[in-house]
């Protein structure tokens, strides 16, 4: 059987939209793709050592909220101060009570089944970034390198 | 349920985590050895079934008993 190749680029810096990547990445990988991940924007607060994403309610009116609050709960009171720490820590306390995995937990089976993770030159670069904040092993590259890869790729998602 | 060489519990796991350590104990056994897994994730049923034709070892048994799901994979 001939390799299959994934190839993703990450753009979101949530944690709600953490998972997809890393989820379809580790998957690939057991499944005996060859997968690259290209992280650009904000997806690169992903390859962060210290790991600080949050969710927001704010502008997304399809996020369930517990008590059914997401129905009924005045939009503009969700973006009270600590309205985002309180979702986020919520959300990772029903992740954890329903065996969904950590960011981190996914990450590190990504990097240990060999995933490549790249970070976009260009945005670190962007946003002052500094390469001591991100994971080691993390590739830095440009749109160039992510096509060389995505070209030959069976799969190719934007997240 | 057949014989098996290896048991995994990934009951309270959701996806993809018990694809990912089901990979994972695979590779630690030789080929022909058969792993039994145990799951309680109800999207567990078709995913060992691609996980199976995808990897091209071979899915023996998969079945639900006593709220949980079963499946026997044999390493290719």
């Amino acid at each position: 059987m001939d390799e299959k190749k994934l190839a993703i680029i990450a753009t979101k810096g949530s944690l709600d939209w953490a998972y997809p990547p890393f989820i379809l990445a580790s998957t690939a990988a057991a499944l005996g793709y060859e997968t690259q991940v290209f992280f650009t924007f904000y997806g690169l607060q992903l390859l962060k050592k210290k790991l600080t994403l949050e969710v927001t309610p704010l502008g997304n009116p399809g996020m369930p909220m517990p008590m059914g609050m997401d129905k009924w709960f005045p939009v503009i009171l969700t973006a009270l101060p600590g309205m985002q720490a309180m979702m986020t820590m919520m959300m990772k306390q029903k992740m954890k009570a329903k065996g969904v995995a950590s960011i981190e937990e996914l990450r590190d089976l990504c990097i240990e089944a060999e995933v490549k993770l790249i970070a976009c030159q260009m945005t670190v670069d962007l946003f002052d970034m500094d390469q001591k904040d991100f994971i080691d092993g993390v590739e830095y590259a440009g749109a160039s390198s992510f096509f060389e890869f995505a070209g030959q790729s069976d799969i190719c998602l934007y997240i | 349920m057949a014989d098996f060489d290896q048991e995994l519990d990934a009951s309270g796991l959701n996806c993809p985590l018990p694809i990912l350590r089901a990979k994972k104990t695979l590779s630690s056994m030789s080929g022909g050895q058969v792993l039994h897994i145990i799951a309680t994730d109800p999207g567990s049923v078709k995913d060992f079934d691609a996980f199976a034709k995808q990897t091209g070892n071979t899915l023996m048994e998969s079945k639900e008993e006593g709220g949980k799901f079963h499946f026997l994979i044999k390493k290719a």
